[in-house]
């Protein structure tokens, strides 16, 4: 094993540990308490409400375009903050660089426009 | 620390010509959505027109550049994160003409189906730029990037049916397995760069060569050229990393799965060339009998498997492995030293094998029907009765395919063998020229059931235009290429200029400070 390699053998440990740790103080929780459960204590726990309707419960798609319209501007903030932090340092190249980013997602956002999904039916 | 903000960042000098093929498939696929979603009311068959147009003046923009790399030769663009050479403009080229065939066929698919949207078309168009860029990259990342546009494009080209359950199942399990090798494949970049200091692969082949420190180091390098091999053999499908081909070649609609046999194939192909020969020459010894192993059991596995299928999709499917397993013995070829033709053979089996394999397809889209539903055996019988003139184009590509001489099969199967008996591979070659002759027998019995039986189905099959033109071209293609091979042999000989790229890098590299 070469010397790079076995510098990585400290993290096996670690992970080893960090296992060892947790299935012991699980297991011997486990085996030392009383165990009774009732109807109650077996419900899922939703703040102190009780449960309505099973877990498989079906929830509007339209969500689902929402969801993924803000994903993409999200991301697109996360790229122009820390972009906008070092302008002066990317000077014209940055600004053409993000100008070709945000037209790209303007183009994606025309598309979902045109096509519907702004609207909620 | 003020001086080290206040210092400019200076973007790499970028060759606005010698990525134009590439700026021209970009441009048409936006350009195609935002006119096709502002004007939803245009008439059926623009959209094909347009990426036909697209695709062709993709391939005029790559012969331009195929014309000036012939005058100056070779070279590296964008920080050497790009190669132009004819190794990429021949798969660029290749590429384009996959895109122009499928979507002719895709015209009539989408009005059967009655979708009309610009999606498919911009989708073709975006796998496309992922093609490109993955045959003409000269780095890591740059590759995965390639391979990432062109999975995702595949994704959702698959899944495309939206009423068809079993496009949906193909695309959900294309994606999941897609991104497991795609998580191979990064992790051996990671690796690869770990134990040469770059993801540059002029870099990496000068870091292995010589008496570099990093030549030293083998464990790891090992292991990483092993998980990107993982990564890429399931892009090719090779044998055992192609479970998902039979499913997704199936489920998919008719013409993208001509797409992915073809531009799919190309592009996957040449990266993995690009990662063996380019990079790694120094470790031929490592890499060449891992290569060795996949080729033979693609194909052979690929042509038993076939053998035994009863639908016309999933036969191609199975065929197109043991097609790959072919081009896996260039592959193998091109690892011996020295060897220039083997890279011409593979790029040229790649480029007759998509014209070949989409004319095959366009046939199977027509029998089909609505819902993509008639691909049994059973649907192909009578055929001949029914459509000869059809007929006798799929008989064309099944002759071809198995190799038929006075065919561009026989020049592509003719070539890879070629390249390896030349450098004394010759187990492999006779494994290869074995798994044939049990594929003969699959296009036989397709061939048997068209022209032999009586058919169960008297309906009327109505061939659209573009497919019809798809068709036309393809079997002209064929046999012209069969008859007269000398001028595509010609263009092929050139694109062993791949390796040359190398040196001329390995030089520029001098004077960039390393790391």
């Amino acid at each position: 094993m070469s010397e790079f390699l076995r510098s990585y053998l400290v993290v096996v440990w670690f992970g080893l540990a960090a296992f060892l740790v947790g299935s012991l103080l699980l297991g011997i929780s486990a085996l030392l308490r009383p165990n009774n459960p009732t109807s109650e204590k077996l419900l899922s726990y939703e703040s102190g409400v009780d449960p309505v309707g099973d877990g498989w419960s079906q929830s509007q798609i339209r969500y689902y375009v929402f969801a993924l319209l803000f994903v993409i501007f999200d991301v697109e903030a996360v790229f122009i903050f820390p972009w906008a932090t070092q302008l002066e340092r990317y000077g014209g190249f940055g600004l053409v660089e993000m100008a070709v980013f945000v037209a790209v997602l303007v183009l994606g956002l025309v598309y979902a426009w045109r096509k519907g999904v702004l609207r909620w039916v | 620390m003020n001086a080290l903000l206040a210092e400019t960042l200076v973007g790499p000098s970028i060759d606005w010509a010698g990525i134009s093929p590439l700026l021209v498939l970009l441009g048409g696929s936006c350009l195609l959505l935002l006119v096709g979603s502002i004007f939803p009311r245009l008439p059926k068959g623009t959209y094909c027109a347009f990426t036909v147009l697209v695709s062709l003046t993709t391939a005029v923009a790559a012969m331009l550049q195929w014309r000036d790399v012939t005058k100056s030769g070779p070279r590296n663009l964008i920080a050497d994160a790009v190669a132009l050479d004819h190794f990429a403009l021949l798969a660029t080229i290749a590429i384009s003409i996959s895109i122009a065939l499928v979507s002719l066929i895709t015209d009539d698919y989408l009005r059967r189906e009655d979708y009309d949207g610009p999606e498919m078309y911009a989708l073709y168009l975006t796998a496309a730029i992922g093609g490109v860029v993955m045959a003409s990259s000269n780095d890591l990342i740059v590759l995965f990037l390639g391979l990432e546009t062109l999975s995702l494009s595949l994704y959702l080209l698959t899944a495309s049916h939206r009423k068809r359950a079993e496009s949906q199942e193909a695309g959900l399990k294309y994606f999941v397995l897609g991104g497991f090798s795609s998580a191979f494949f990064l992790y051996g970049i990671a690796l690869t760069y770990g134990s040469t200091g770059s993801t540059n692969l002029s870099k990496i082949s000068s870091a292995l060569s010589g008496d570099s420190p990093f030549s030293q180091i083998d464990a790891m390098l090992l292991i990483g050229i092993g998980l990107m091999l993982v990564g890429l053999a399931f892009k090719v499908s090779a044998v055992p990393f192609h479970i998902w081909t039979p499913d997704v070649y199936e489920g998919a609609p008719s013409p993208v799965t001509a797409f992915m046999a073809s531009a799919g194939k190309i592009a996957a192909f040449t990266a993995l060339l690009r990662v063996l020969v380019v990079a790694f020459p120094t470790r031929i010894d490592d890499w060449r009998p891992a290569i060795w192993v996949l080729a033979t059991l693609t194909v052979l596995a690929g042509s038993i498997l076939a053998v035994m299928q009863t639908n016309v999709k999933r036969m191609l499917a199975f065929s197109s492995i043991s097609h790959a397993g072919f081009l896996l013995v260039g592959v193998e070829a091109a690892g011996h030293a020295g060897d220039k033709d083997a890279l011409a053979a593979v790029l040229t089996y790649l480029l007759l094998y998509a014209v070949l394999v989409i004319g095959s397809f366009a046939v199977v889209t027509v029998v089909a029907g609505k819902g993509d539903s008639h691909t049994t055996l059973d649907d192909f019988r009578g055929l001949g009765q029914r459509r000869p003139v059809m007929a006798l184009a799929l008989t064309v590509f099944l002759l071809a395919q198995a190799g038929m001489p006075a065919t561009s099969g026989f020049i592509a199967k003719f070539g890879v063998i070629k390249a390896a008996a030349e450098v004394q591979s010759y187990s492999i070659a006779v494994i290869a020229m074995l798994g044939a002759v049990i594929a003969a027998f699959l296009y036989l019995r397709i061939m048997v059931s068209m022209w032999l039986a009586d058919s169960t189905n008297d309906a009327e099959l109505f061939v659209p235009v573009g497919a019809g033109i798809a068709i036309a071209f393809a079997s002209v293609f064929t046999v012209a290429v069969g008859v007269y091979p000398g001028w595509l042999l010609d263009a092929t000989r050139m694109v062993s200029d791949i390796s040359i790229s190398v040196i001329q890098a390995v030089d520029s590299t001098t004077d960039v400070p390393a790391g």
